[in-house]
């Protein structure tokens, strides 16, 4: 069967290639400290030793679209072009291209069904930031085949935050039982309080510290129950009006196991949102 | 009110660079061309294959030719297909990094949650 090498959690910022590549008059004061961070939190994945990685995100209104909106999708093919014209010109991303593993795409979705998600899949997918930022801090080589998995996180009606969970144990539970001796990363991303087109956007901190120190708390330790209690559809409105992306976070904290405490915490007070990193290595993984 | 409409409009203007600047430059007239030509077509369909129903209230009509982004704020357009597209708008003509980003913040100052329902 195959190995769990580890499960990592991560705000993505569309802004790091570019502030990590800066230089003279135009790199940030706090560029050096961000690149640090995520160079550490990058040798997290590296010693894992990974073969595969199974990468949870969500499209932002690229190839997914109100017309026909799915709530959680798995890309089934051989290859992946990633980032779209408005991702260059706002941030400054290239172009990039990704191998699938398509069986191992395959059996999520048929283990998913099996289980009782009713998966969309899409077998000719172009994936946005959600998935090339953190290939760019984690995997900048991009050279390991992926599974996507996209969440709606972004238009209403979205599934309950208990939903992300129960299809975060499922992942896992999938993929510890595929029949291969790959080691497979699953690597999920999402966001602490964030505040995008509204009043509170782009400040000094992320629109709620007080939210973020308990969410950091509650991923390191996969407090799932705290978080199952406190957090809702609605209740998620409050601390910014992007903050639904923290259920791709709770997802990945269903993919660690309740009450594990990660074996890697890290975070970094930007201006705008919160950069939060988190690496667990299941038992076994070594 | 047609929320879903306004997201439309927003949504395929931002994916296509000459749309951009056509709207940058002719808000009302790029709003009347896309309303008449591109509102009802079905976006993974073939041209002849589309909608019959699709039209903007006179207010949103008016909202999207000013480039009103406070007011499409408040008839519900989503706030993340607002932002990025005003920011491909209006960015460029600010001086200092985020200060259009800003700037749109401070316009919608009066608002605290619960914001404008998104929902479609």
């Amino acid at each position: 069967m195959a190995t769990i090498a580890a499960v990592i959690a991560s705000t993505h910022h569309p802004f790091y290639l570019r502030a990590s590549t800066a230089a003279g008059d135009d790199r940030p004061p706090f560029a050096d400290e961000w690149v640090a961070k995520i160079e550490a939190f990058r040798e997290t994945l590296t010693r894992a030793r990974p073969d595969v990685l199974v990468m949870v995100g969500s499209d932002h209104f690229h190839q997914l679209w109100l017309d026909n909106m799915p709530q959680f999708l798995i890309g089934k093919a051989p290859f992946y072009d990633a980032n779209y014209y408005n991702e260059e010109r706002e941030f400054g991303l290239p172009r990039m291209g990704l191998r699938g593993d398509e069986e191992l795409s395959a059996h999520l979705l048929r283990g998913g069904i099996d289980a009782g998600f009713d998966l969309a899949f899409s077998n000719e997918l172009r994936v946005d930031h959600s998935i090339t930022c953190p290939i760019i801090t984690l995997r900048p080589q991009a050279d390991l085949p992926i599974v996507p998995v996209y969440t709606n996180i972004f238009a209403p009606p979205m599934p309950q935050p208990r939903r992300f969970v129960e299809l975060g144990r499922t992942i896992r539970a999938l993929v510890e039982a595929w029949p291969s001796d790959k080691r497979v990363a699953i690597i999920g991303t999402g966001h602490l309080s964030l505040e995008l087109g509204g009043p509170r956007q782009f400040g000094p901190h992320g629109p709620d510290p007080e939210f973020d120190r308990k969410a950091v708390e509650w991923i390191a330790s996969s407090d799932l129950k705290s978080a199952l209690a406190e957090v809702s559809l609605d209740s998620l409105w409050l601390p910014g009006n992007a903050t639904h992306g923290f259920m791709d976070f709770m997802l990945m904290m269903g993919v660690a196991g309740e009450n594990a405490r990660a074996d890697y915490t890290d975070s970094l007070d930007l201006f705008h949102t919160m950069e939060a990193y988190f690496t667990w290595y299941p038992e076994g993984s070594r | 009110m047609s929320k879903y409409l306004l997201n439309k409009f927003l949504y395929t203007i931002d994916r296509d660079p000459d749309l951009v600047e056509r709207y940058r430059g002719d808000p009302r007239g790029t709003v009347d061309w896309w309303e008449s030509e591109r509102a009802n077509v079905i976006l993974n369909l073939p041209p002849a294959e589309r909608s019959t129903w699709l039209e903007f209230t006179e207010t949103e009509r008016d909202a999207l030719g000013r480039h009103d982004y406070v007011a499409l704020f408040e008839l519900g357009a989503h706030t993340f297909l607002l932002l990025t597209l005003f920011i491909a708008l209006f960015e460029r003509d600010y001086a200092e990094p985020l200060a259009f980003q800003r700037e749109f913040a401070q316009r919608l100052g009066h608002w605290t949650v619960p914001y404008p329902d998104i929902s479609t």
